[in-house]
């Protein structure tokens, strides 16, 4: 039999695979190069970029919970300045897609990193974080309200012609209303989950573990949160979706298409093995192989009731 | 890199510290003292992340069955703190776990003819045996000044012994060596010059001996610790203050990628 087809697009952006490394979990790209081919992978996403560098939170910043981790960086990032000067140049001699991840600690600056990414050369296309929950601004304000949410994608839409993809947080009520506004307000894709806001404590000190209190969950605990929400949001509105949440192997990946995504990120998945991204798309071509399925897109949506 | 190795011993030297070692690429034989791997303890996702060790010896051994050539291997040595340690410790010959290795900056050695002094406390000896062997093979002279709790805190001293290295004990409750803080027993050993500190231990040690360095102007190293998720630079959970952090103009270094091997005077130490 022929090998599956494995490549999908996104927001006009075509992969090898629909495997894409999530924002914040691989660096700038370069630092995994011994670890994996970054030509096998479907899309990188960069940490997420402001328009100054952000030195991020005091420490300590992360902790390891059941089946999960909890982190709170604070959006740590070089600034866009540094990104395109340092760490660009590197990426456009990798033939896979670039996605720059941007956020704003203002909705003036949402757009101004939108119009510094605009028609440079190298980088396919941007996802907007309004989503981030460690920081007061640069995110979560504008990620919990459907009609903040829409004034930023509207501004990021006027400052771009790049994809715009958007990132979507579930410490909200209705993700379904954020999902509409976003796409009204011209988001081209969506991608969801964030991290789901959590806390550990510390019983013998009494005292928070993080520094800053609480901090995103991530890893398999928030899975089925995640597969849940990519289901409501897929049935919901015609653009694609990323699935993202708990990816930890190619059945993960596959059940986040069946509920609805193009595509997926793999995120924390990435820490504990850092070639987790190559191997979950080799194996996921592998199981469409041995099941008989012709293209990874077939499995878009398809879940049965 | 990432490979598979196989544990071939896995010994409790004293209560709750253990001695590992590990098969490895020959790569590993080019890895820097100073420089740690991460392992993960178990397929399962609970522990979910790698656990990051110094590298407490590199080196060959001939396997028992015939027909191969040497063969390298990986030390480590580890105390069991938490889940992930515990399992570690269950863990016997034969067992595959999985690795990357070498990570991070190892010791900068420094010029010959220099006394190396290296100042371990309780389970940060670990970094030092390797370090200890590398200067002691290029001729150098080298002390270790090992501290912990109780005697059961102060490991493999025979090691460094058989070495050469001129070793002095100290303990908390004088179980062992001399009773009290490794700092003091160090402090009356500096000397104006000649003299290059290497240190690994808990903080507030490290902070101790960074301080006597600074005020006696002998350069010295400190081998930090601290909680990280991926090893390689990405996730920016493990970070120190740099010398000149403030709240306004931040400054922050990666413990995993920009140390794990600090020079002093680069931290801040308040």
């Amino acid at each position: 039999m022929q090998r599956p087809d494995m490549t999908v697009t996104v927001a006009g952006i075509k992969m090898r695979n629909p495997v894409m490394t999530a924002s914040g979990t691989f660096g700038y790209g370069a630092e995994f190069a011994d670890y994996l081919d970054l030509e096998s992978i479907g899309a990188m996403i960069t940490k997420g970029l402001s328009l100054k560098p952000k030195a991020g939170n005091p420490t300590p910043r992360i902790v390891e919970t059941q089946g999960g981790m909890l982190n709170a960086i604070g959006l740590q990032n070089v600034g866009i300045d540094a990104f395109i000067a340092e760490k660009l140049p590197y990426l456009k001699n990798v033939a896979t897609p670039v996605i720059v991840n941007l956020y704003g600690n203002t909705l003036e600056e949402y757009g101004e990193v939108a119009s510094r990414l605009d028609g440079l050369e190298g980088v396919a296309g941007i996802e907007v974080n309004i989503s981030c929950p460690n920081v007061k601004q640069g995110g979560i304000v504008f990620g919990t309200d459907p009609a903040a949410a829409a004034e930023v994608v509207s501004l990021v839409r006027r400052n771009t012609s790049k994809p715009m993809i958007v990132k979507l947080s579930p410490n909200v009520t209705d993700v379904v209303s954020m999902a509409r506004a976003c796409a009204d307000a011209g988001a081209d894709a969506l991608s969801l989950i964030n991290t789901l806001t959590g806390m550990a404590i510390d019983l013998d000190r009494r005292r928070p573990v993080l520094a800053n209190v609480t901090g995103g969950l991530s890893g398999p605990a928030i899975k089925p949160v995640a597969l849940r929400m990519v289901w409501q949001v897929a049935k919901a509105v015609k653009l694609p979706i990323i699935g993202i949440g708990g990816i930890m192997n190619a059945r993960d990946a596959l059940e986040f298409m069946l509920a609805g995504a193009t595509a997926v990120q793999v995120g924390t998945a990435s820490f504990l093995d850092p070639a987790a991204a190559q191997t979950i798309a080799r194996e996921m071509e592998q199981y469409l192989a041995d099941k008989g399925i012709a293209s990874v897109a077939s499995m878009i949506g398809a879940l049965e009731s | 890199m990432q490979f598979k190795s196989m544990i071939l011993s896995n010994v409790e030297l004293s209560p709750g510290y253990f001695r590992m070692r590990m098969t490895s690429p020959s790569e590993l034989l080019h890895s820097v003292p100073g420089q740690f791997l991460m392992l993960k303890v178990t397929d399962s996702i609970d522990p979910l992340l790698r656990r990051p060790f110094g590298l407490f010896d590199v080196g060959s051994f001939q396997p028992e069955y015939d027909g191969c050539g040497t063969r390298a291997y990986t030390e480590i040595l580890y105390k069991v703190v938490g889940k992930g340690t515990r399992r570690l410790s269950t863990l016997h010959h034969g067992d595959l776990i999985d690795l990357l290795s070498p990570l991070g900056k190892g010791f900068d050695q420094g010029p010959a003819g220099e006394e190396k002094i290296l100042v371990g406390g309780g389970i940060g000896l670990a970094p030092l045996y390797y370090l200890a062997k590398a200067l002691v093979g290029k001729g150098e002279k080298v002390r270790l000044f090992a501290g912990g709790r109780n005697r059961d805190d102060v490991l493999c001293i025979t090691e460094f012994e058989r070495l050469g290295v001129e070793t002095y004990v100290s303990t908390d409750d004088g179980t062992l060596g001399e009773r009290g803080l490794v700092t003091r027993v160090l402090e009356q050993h500096l000397k104006p010059e000649g003299q290059r500190i290497f240190a690994c231990g808990p903080t507030p040690m490290l902070r101790a001996v960074a301080l006597m360095a600074q005020g006696k102007c002998v350069p010295c190293q400190v081998s930090m610790e601290a909680g990280m998720a991926c090893g390689v630079g990405a996730c920016l959970g493990c970070v120190l203050k740099g010398a000149n952090h403030t709240d306004e103009t931040p400054d922050y270094r990666c413990v995993c990628k920009d140390g794990p091997v600090f020079d002093s005077r680069e931290l801040q130490w308040s």
